[in-house]
């Protein structure tokens, strides 16, 4: 047995496991799919006393439109997600970037809750929730409340969750109008995390205008990242004016904790993000203006 | 830091145990149930020679805990091959391509296949690739794994192709 040793406690409501969580305090972690919670905890990279499983509570699964926008709940397997037809129409973007996370019997396990929970930098689902502007919903003993996205991840494997709150669902705005969206990242081998990657989402006006746009970045800093002065550069530009390597050039100018590991430096891996954000945005553009 | 009792389905058959929550249902199988085919490589989700079925879904077995699986039916390679020992048609393809050298990555690598192709019965070669891309081996070069998956989708034998 490699983890150390734990309590183990499934509770069967949400209001149960927020007030485990609040009771057991911070030696206390909810797992979900434990896709990366086990290798963590299998590696001695983090421990914990008690283990709050939430499979078997109710409520936290499933797909639905609400509000427009497209709801999921947090439990909710990426592969799930990855077959769903009402996710591939109403956020095409995430369902893009479902095959890209580890491998399929990975995403047979992995929820969306604990992906946008866990907050990996390099991470494709955190990319998705900012470039699209994303609401994650979570309860605790105090009640309920919305976070949007990009004030969702606040530091490395940081969230503004707090101990006793449990992330329910998150709600996926539709984009609708000449949209486009594209992800794109670069690994070395398949299924592995991204070295650099990048979501892009992007809206045109009747004519050649940009209305709005979302980039979302991987793998470029100590969180997920939103390339927000690059978004606002875009907003209401002429799609003429833009060439998708300025926007990869202006969507990495200002990052500043760009990680350097023994996967790459931190000048390979802003080079590599120019590119994959270039690609992303070429895509995007070109299906939103055969829209 | 109590014991926990489950009930698990292992192979057609009910078992009880009263496990440690740390105990990863890899370890369960190999050391309680005396199931050594689900081999541990690398013991941290990257290698796959561990893959079971869990609910008939293709799962690593070490990034589960045993307690995770109570209530639920596993299927590992010693379940697998038919009650009489006849190889599944992915077993049977497996050994006439050559889908094995030394034979550590095999059970995880029959396992994955046996349920990829039961949920894209005709694939193409890229979605094979792909679906092989969750485990290692280190012999065989996967040329002869990639022919074995073609094989099996296309329920051709060594002896069909070359007779």
């Amino acid at each position: 047995m490699k983890p150390s040793a734990f309590d183990y406690h499934a509770p069967t409501s949400v209001a149960e496991a927020v007030s485990l969580l609040a009771d057991l305090g911070e030696d206390a972690k909810p797992i979900a799919g434990g896709q990366s919670l086990v290798p963590m905890l299998a590696l001695r990279l983090t421990a914990l006393e008690h283990l709050v499983d939430l499979r078997r509570v109710s409520g936290l699964r499933g797909i639905e439109q609400r509000d427009g926008a497209v709801r999921i709940g947090a439990m909710t397997t990426q592969a799930v997600i990855g077959r769903s037809a009402e996710v591939a129409r109403g956020v095409p973007l995430l369902a893009r970037a479902t095959p890209l996370i580890g491998h399929f019997q990975i995403r047979n396990r992995g929820t969306i809750g604990g992906s946008l929970a866990h907050a990996d930098a390099a991470a494709e689902y955190p990319a998705v929730a900012l470039a699209l502007g994303a609401q994650l919903e979570a309860q605790s003993p105090r009640g309920r409340r919305t976070i949007p996205a990009d004030r969702f991840f606040t530091g490395l494997w940081g969230t503004d969750l707090a101990d006793d709150e449990l992330l329910t669902a998150v709600a996926f705005p539709r984009w609708d109008g000449r949209c486009g969206f594209a992800i794109e990242e670069f690994a070395r081998r398949s299924g592995d995390f991204a070295i650099a990657g990048a979501a892009v989402a992007v809206a045109l006006d009747d004519g050649a205008r940009i209305r709005r746009c979302g980039i979302g970045l991987f793998g470029l800093g100590p969180t997920p990242l939103r390339a927000s002065a690059a978004e606002a550069a875009l907003t209401r530009a002429g799609l003429a004016d833009v060439t998708a390597e300025d926007v990869g050039r202006t969507a990495l100018a200002d990052l500043e904790s760009v990680p350097s590991d023994l996967h790459g430096s931190a000048d390979y891996r802003r080079h590599v993000g120019a590119v994959v954000v270039a690609r992303a945005w070429q895509r995007a553009v070109q299906e939103a203006s055969d829209a | 830091m109590p014991d926990v009792d489950i009930q698990v389905r292992v192979n057609g058959t009910l078992r009880r145990d009263t496990v440690p929550p740390r105990l990863t249902l890899a370890d369960y199988l190999r050391e309680r149930c005396q199931l050594t085919g689900t081999h541990l490589g690398c013991e941290h989700g990257v290698c796959g020679a561990c893959t079971v079925l869990l609910d008939g879904q293709a799962v690593r077995a070490c990034l589960v805990f045993a307690v995770q699986a109570d209530g639920a039916q596993v299927t590992t390679i010693e379940g697998i091959a038919s009650p009489d020992g006849e190889l599944s048609p992915v077993q049977a393809a497996f050994r006439d391509h050559h889908g094995l050298q030394c034979g550590f990555c095999t059970p995880g690598f029959v396992i994955s296949v046996t349920a990829f192709l039961r949920d894209h019965p005709d694939p193409t070669d890229e979605q094979i690739r792909e679906g092989l891309s969750g485990n290692l081996c280190r012999c065989t070069g996967y040329q002869g794994i990639l022919k074995a998956v073609r094989a099996a989708a296309d329920g051709t034998s060594a002896m069909e192709e070359t007779g």
